[in-house]
């Protein structure tokens, strides 16, 4: 039984360490077509470069949020460690992420809206998602029994997935200048194809390193929990 | 139904008359109150912010600070002295549980408030004039879902090591939303404009109870599964 699981978290983590090394070269790819290759946009000069990380990061910070909502989701209901696993190890992977959304932001904000923060609604979700996780990962680690750990995280998983859209509608009641979306539009996008181009192939790399990095620390608490060790955050 | 009703008010009704009769935290939690809104007063500058721009925020930030303190305590109560074992081996159902405790925890919140709201219209010399059922409705509308969650994270925190600093970790980015309804709200009603002309802010403050509570209801006995 051990064993198999033994065998089970080493092959996710060798295949999670394959795919996020092509994920790192893919992203790498990305930054040089969007420097060497891609035009400097007229308006917002080199600051837009920023685009090509905030987007893919904050993408992958979001997906990695709705992972961790339905494997809590799924865990409560089939009780299944591996579900609670995953769900850490996208939250750990997350919150990475969230901060590089939250760095790279205000580096934009500071030229472009002339302030480096904004009390507007995809920011502030963001900031709170990012609380969320913390408070996640902080709970992981105060709570020795697995059982319980994987059921008290689960629990907080579901309240933060339907607190997103409270947050989000709260602040959209303040006030936004967030960019509207310019690729996700019914009348198409309003970026040339160009800059498309670079965007989609730059969010393509960041998913694929970022379902690497899940997988690697996936296998890695499983190993940890195989071999009878503490795994303080996934398990 | 009834019977789990029934079952929640009985440990509703125990907690507050144990509160009452040793009304420690009661107090506590008043005194925490009074001293939150001291300390906001001094700390403005009183030639900038008038006193009456403060007060929604002040009301409302001292509340949720006083409402995250009085929390803790509700489930620390029943492991003290392994009573939590005796309130789960009596023949009622989970839901029960929780809802005789939130119940318990919103008398407890509205005490506080109750007890804040004077010390805020005389420290920072409001006239509440015709606002005051709306600030009512507001304070029950926007405790109603932080109690909730709060009751649930209390439960978790309560067995988990530095259980006192988990729970604001975790309820305060919960506390956002209705604080900011609350605040918003308040503040209009002070400046003399009706209730329904923020309706919007309302209806987030009612969707908000109403998604929280059920989805709490829904959660609590997976916590306690064991």
């Amino acid at each position: 039984m051990s064993s198999d699981v033994l065998a089970s978290a080493r092959s996710s983590m060798r295949a999670g360490r394959v795919i996020a090394i092509v994920g790192l070269l893919w992203v790498a790819a990305a930054y040089v077509r969007a420097i060497a290759f891609t035009p400097v946009e007229a308006v917002q000069g080199p600051a837009q470069k920023i685009m090509y990380v905030h987007v893919p990061a904050a993408w992958c910070a979001f997906l990695a949020f709705i992972l961790v909502g339905i494997c809590s989701a799924l865990y409560l209901w089939l009780k299944d460690p591996r579900l609670d696993a995953f769900a850490a190890a996208s939250a750990e992977v997350g919150v990475v992420l969230m901060l590089l959304v939250l760095v790279t932001g205000p580096i934009w904000g500071k030229p472009i809206w002339g302030t480096w923060w904004q009390w507007e609604p995809r920011l502030t979700s963001t900031l709170f998602l990012f609380f969320l996780f913390v408070g996640y990962l902080t709970l992981r680690r105060s709570v020795f029994d697995p059982l319980e750990r994987g059921r008290y995280s689960a629990v907080i998983g579901i309240l933060g997935a339907l607190l997103v859209p409270f947050i989000h509608l709260t602040v959209y009641m303040f006030r936004t200048i967030h960019p509207q979306p310019v690729v996700l539009r019914p009348e198409g996008p309003t970026m040339p194809g160009s800059f498309v181009a670079t965007l989609l192939f730059s969010l393509a790399g960041f998913t694929v390193l970022f379902l690497g990095l899940v997988m690697m620390r996936y296998g890695l608490s499983r190993h940890a929990e195989a071999m009878g060790g503490h795994d303080a955050v996934a398990g | 139904m009834t019977e789990t009703i029934a079952a929640a008010l009985a440990i509703a009704g125990k907690d507050i008359r144990s509160e009452f009769r040793r009304r420690t935290t009661l107090v506590a939690a008043i005194v925490f109150a009074a001293l939150i809104l001291v300390v906001f007063n001094f700390a403005r500058d009183p030639t900038a912010v008038t006193a009456a721009e403060l007060a929604p925020s002040a009301l409302w930030i001292t509340c949720a600070f006083a409402t995250v303190t009085a929390l803790s305590r509700t489930f620390a109560v029943e492991i003290d002295h392994g009573a939590i074992d005796g309130l789960l081996l009596a023949p009622v159902s989970r839901e029960a549980i929780y809802l005789g405790k939130f119940l318990g925890n919103l008398v407890f919140v509205a005490l506080v408030e109750a007890a804040t709201l004077p010390l805020l219209v005389l420290f920072f010399n409001l006239a509440l004039g015709g606002a005051l059922p709306g600030i009512l409705l507001v304070a029950a509308l926007a405790s109603i879902g932080v109690v909730a969650i709060g009751t649930l994270f209390s439960a978790m925190t309560v067995r988990v090591r530095f259980g006192e600093l988990m729970l604001p970790l975790l309820l305060l980015p919960f506390m956002m939303a209705p604080l900011a309804a609350a605040a918003k709200l308040t503040a209009a009603l002070l400046n003399g404009r009706p209730l329904l002309e923020n309706a919007a802010w309302l209806r987030l403050l009612v969707t908000y109870d109403i998604v929280f509570l059920t989805a709490c209801l829904l959660a609590f006995p997976f916590l306690l599964d064991e």
